[in-house]
């Protein structure tokens, strides 16, 4: 994927938003640390470009949260900023890849304890299968089938897929 | 987040984090536990399953709660070995009394004692991650932390700014911590005692000393007071409260020579009136009470740190790819 | 063995008070029967490479027993020292009750009896070590009692201290001084300066243990009363009594082999092995304490030697009992760690502490025809690494676990019995 790409992509996501949602007002983003905060303001600049409505972004790092503490070094990227109550609203979970899944899994576990959501939704840019858990994103940007020993890379130019580094 | 070099099984005192970049490492921590504690449902997983024992030989109900709240807040268990100081004799081995809680399966002891060293000792015995919540006149670690993350908070850096510790140096372990945490982060200190409250040598300590708080009180951002105990008139230390309080209390007068942006700061129990006057530690300028916040905020940092961010693990985190689900890291 | 086989030390050098040479060293009846070239006897004890020299004399030794024999006892104590190459060793009153009546004495010298070594004891200068009322010491310099001490403490009061070497000066006995003021000292753990202030840890002064040893120094010139500095710790300690020493005063002192070995850096560690009284002090203390053996300030190597059971040594610092083992290491240390002629330092553990408690006739005489056999073979070459779980003694609480040190005694032979053979103890 090119830049264009991911650009498009993100516009149909934020197409498929406000269909689903029958609007954007009770919408709120919350792009995972670190790789979901850059796709949950490009979503939210779709959604305004679009709509005209400032979609609340708010980021979480969900590192207390995660089943392999104490499995390996896990510490948070940045302090988790949601700075409204969640009660009711729709929140769109973002982030670049989804793999496993566990990551999702600890971030609803952490949403859960800011407030009760009408509905979670999951966008992510890049679906590269190998679930671990039973976990389906709702938006996705592309499906990438990959080894289990590649990286996939995401950034402002598009998406880079590598060898594992050792 | 950059870890330091080598990783912090124990926190007995601060040059256990490996100098600042360690006590970076427990601010930035720091940070994410206080968004954590301002919450309606202030507790994270991350330490389920854990075990925090408390042995505390010397009865601190402040610092006990800070941490109580703090292992909770974690979701550890918790395991209280507080040991009133009628049930515990001078004289009972603290090797006996480490080794039972470890073969309870606990994870982290957290040690108040009288004597200086104590820790130290238990921490070459057990496996457990020893921390140290205040021993004899040594050291007291977590206070250092919160008081350095408190002033961080309301300065944005402990870099450059001037730092007056007040009172009896000597018997404080707040003041020795203190002394090594803000030198660390880059922070000028200077005690101010009357000589019989300073300790016998300063040699090593990269501080000023003066005997005129009148002097130093217009040159510092921040005014930190110890606490003055009673027992220190018996032993001659000091002719009288009244004589130290006119010479060194922060008065109503004297709270008049800071700057306006200069901070109060005290580690508590207060002696209102004798080191601190009433209404000076509640002016807008005292931060006495964002200690206490932060304590449980910098104790969930440590606790999590010691247990919980497997940052004695290889590899490093630093040299760990970033992307969250890299298999690399699973 | 029957006392009528006899013994050669062969091929060992001589040391002893008169000087050095190369010769065999034949035993029997428990007294040197022949010292010269080429002997041979029933009964061979290889000392190639060795030196011989009179067995050693230790003036400090706390042998616990009685009162706290799970710590030592007087037979595992005189062990040690028997391994440690002594054949004399003085004990010190702090035992409970304190060694201060006749009928402590000759119980603690009969325990010492059947000891693989030579047990004196000493008398304390007061009742229980109170400082309040002299010890009978007629009563015990009548059971051979030379030396007395309050040791574990100085005697605090002034007037006290003038009586008791007024007294003893007609009694033509030693009285000895543990230098510490305890009001100065002030509940300290460890010596007060740099590292004290640094590790939290109440402190003591160097000036307590001065002001002592000034204080006895110009009351020792009032009364002529024969005065030994115990342990002396600090430089000017050892400054002022070597000035004593010029100026005619009838006084002697001792310096154990931790005070010229250790700093008060070791207590770093929080580890109650390195608490000890007087503390472990600056290396410049060190250096002093050095320079005065070398000098002949101080004439005599102690070896403080105070057994504590692990149990006591697990407390914190502060409230663990100061003192270490010395016995078994002190040799070896003084021969690893001073740069002296080695007749100087074998006199250092030998005639000189023998002549001040009195037991010349015994102990630390020349190797020579017709004096008691009272000897120590040394292997000054052999390395060996120290280990408070391998020593004889009751207690483990050397501050030297894991050194390797240089110089072992491979003999020793008390009244002509080789109560040590090749390192191993007889009984």
């Amino acid at each position: 994927m090119d830049s264009d790409d991911v650009q498009r992509a993100v516009w149909r996501m934020a197409h498929e938003i406000i269909e689903a949602n029958q609007g954007i007002d009770e919408v709120l983003l919350i792009g995972l640390q670190t790789g979901g905060v850059a796709m949950a303001s490009a979503l939210a600049g779709a959604l305004n470009s679009i709509a005209g409505v400032e979609v609340p972004v708010g980021s979480i790092d969900v590192a207390f949260y995660r089943d392999d503490i104490g499995l390996r070094p896990v510490l948070p990227e940045a302090v988790t900023d949601i700075p409204w109550s969640l009660d009711g609203r729709t929140v769109v979970l973002c982030d670049d890849v989804l793999f496993t899944g566990r990551t999702i899994r600890a971030a609803l576990n952490a949403l859960s304890d800011y407030g009760r959501p009408r509905a979670v939704r999951l966008a992510v840019m890049i679906d590269r299968g190998h679930r671990e858990l039973p976990i389906r994103p709702d938006y996705v940007g592309k499906n990438l089938p990959t080894r289990r020993d590649e990286v996939v890379d995401v950034h402002v130019d598009g998406v880079d897929l590598g060898e594992m580094i050792r | 987040m950059s870890g330091s070099s080598d990783p912090v099984r124990h926190l007995l005192d601060i040059p256990d984090l490996g100098g600042a970049a360690g006590i970076e490492d427990v601010m930035r921590l720091t940070d994410s536990f206080v968004e954590v504690s301002e919450r309606s449902i202030p507790r994270v997983p991350a330490l389920r399953g854990k075990t925090v024992a408390w042995l505390f030989y010397e009865d601190s109900t402040r610092t006990r709660l800070s941490f109580e709240t703090a292992a909770k807040r974690l979701s550890a268990d918790t395991m209280n070995f507080s040991v009133s100081s009628s049930s515990v004799k001078k004289g009972e081995s603290l090797l006996d009394t480490a080794k039972t809680i470890e073969a309870m399966g606990i994870d982290a002891i957290v040690v108040r004692h009288a004597s200086a060293g104590a820790p130290h000792r238990i921490a070459g015995w057990v496996d457990a991650a020893v921390i140290n919540a205040g021993d004899g006149w040594h050291a007291h670690p977590t206070q250092a932390l919160l008081d350095c993350y408190t002033i961080r908070q309301n300065r944005g850096d402990l870099r450059g700014q001037h730092i007056a510790i007040v009172g009896d140096i000597k018997h404080s372990r707040v003041a020795r911590s203190d002394v090594l945490a803000f030198t660390a982060m880059g922070a000028e200190v200077t005690l101010v005692a009357p000589p019989t409250l300073l300790p016998p040598s300063l040699e090593g300590w990269p501080v000023k000393v003066s005997h005129d708080l009148d002097q130093v009180l217009p040159t510092v951002d921040v005014v930190y007071l110890l606490r003055m105990q009673r027992e220190r008139m018996s032993e001659a230390l000091l002719p009288s409260l009244r004589e130290y309080t006119a010479t060194f209390g922060l008065t109503n007068r004297r709270v008049e020579r800071l700057r306006d942006d200069a901070l109060v700061m005290h580690p508590g129990p207060m002696n209102r009136g004798v080191e601190i006057a009433a209404e000076v530690a509640d002016l807008p300028r005292s931060v006495i009470l964002d200690q206490v916040r932060n304590g449980v905020a910098v104790r969930m940092a440590v606790l999590y740190l010691l247990l919980g961010s497997g940052t004695g693990l290889v590899p490093p985190p630093s040299t760990v790819p970033p992307t969250e689900e890299d298999p690399a890291r699973a | 063995m029957p006392e009528t086989a006899s013994i050669v030390i062969k091929g060992g050098r001589i040391v002893d008070a008169t000087g050095e040479r190369t010769a065999d060293v034949v035993v029997v009846d428990g007294r040197i029967a022949a010292v010269g070239t080429d002997l041979d006897a029933d009964r061979t004890l290889d000392a190639e490479g060795c030196l011989v020299a009179p067995g050693l004399v230790d003036i400090h030794t706390h042998l616990r027993e009685p009162g706290k024999e799970e710590a030592e006892t007087v037979e595992t104590g005189a062990r040690g020292a028997a391994l440690g190459g002594y054949t004399a060793i003085l004990a010190m009153p702090n035992t409970t009750p304190a060694i201060d009546s006749a009928g402590v004495v000759q119980q603690v010298l009969e325990l010492g009896r059947s000891a693989p070594c030579d047990v004196f004891t000493s008398g304390a200068i007061t009742v229980g070590r109170a400082g309040e009322q002299l010890a009978p010491m007629a009563e015990m310099a009548a059971l051979g009692v030379r030396l007395f001490t309050d040791d574990g403490a100085g005697v605090q009061s002034n007037a006290m201290m003038r009586r008791a070497m007024e007294y003893a000066t007609g009694l033509g006995v030693t009285l000895a001084q543990h230098c510490e003021d305890d009001a100065l000292c002030g509940g300290g753990h460890m010596h007060e300066g740099e590292w004290s202030a640094r590790l939290g840890i109440p402190g003591q002064p160097a000036e307590a243990e001065e002001l002592m040893v000034m204080r006895d120094l110009a009351l020792a010139r009032l009364t002529g009363c024969r005065v030994h500095f115990q342990h002396l710790s600090t430089a000017r300690s050892v400054a002022m009594i070597r000035d004593a020493i010029a100026a005619g005063l009838p006084v002697t002192a001792e310096a154990t082999t931790h005070h010229f070995t250790l700093t008060h850096a070791e207590c770093a560690s929080y580890d109650p092995l390195y608490k000890v009284n007087p503390p472990l002090r600056t290396a410049d203390d060190v250096a002093a304490v050095k320079a005065g053996l070398a000098d002949g300030a101080i004439g005599i190597i102690a070896t403080d030697h105070a057994p504590h059971t692990a149990e006591t040594k697990e407390l914190p610092f502060d409230q663990a009992p100061p003192g270490m083992l010395g016995l078994e290491t002190a040799l070896a240390l003084a021969l690893t760690e001073l740069d002296l002629p080695v007749q100087q330092i074998i006199g250092a553990l030998s005639w000189n502490p023998a002549q001040v408690i009195g037991i010349g006739d015994t102990h630390g005489l020349p190797i020579a025809e017709g004096n008691p056999a009272n000897l120590c073979i040394i292997d000054p070459e052999a390395t060996w690494t120290v280990d408070g779980r391998a020593m004889a003694s009751r207690s483990h609480n050397t501050p030297y676990q894991g050194r390797e040190l240089k110089g072992r005694v491979r003999h020793t032979l008390l009244h002509g019995e080789p109560v040590v053979i090749s390192g191993e103890a007889q009984r």
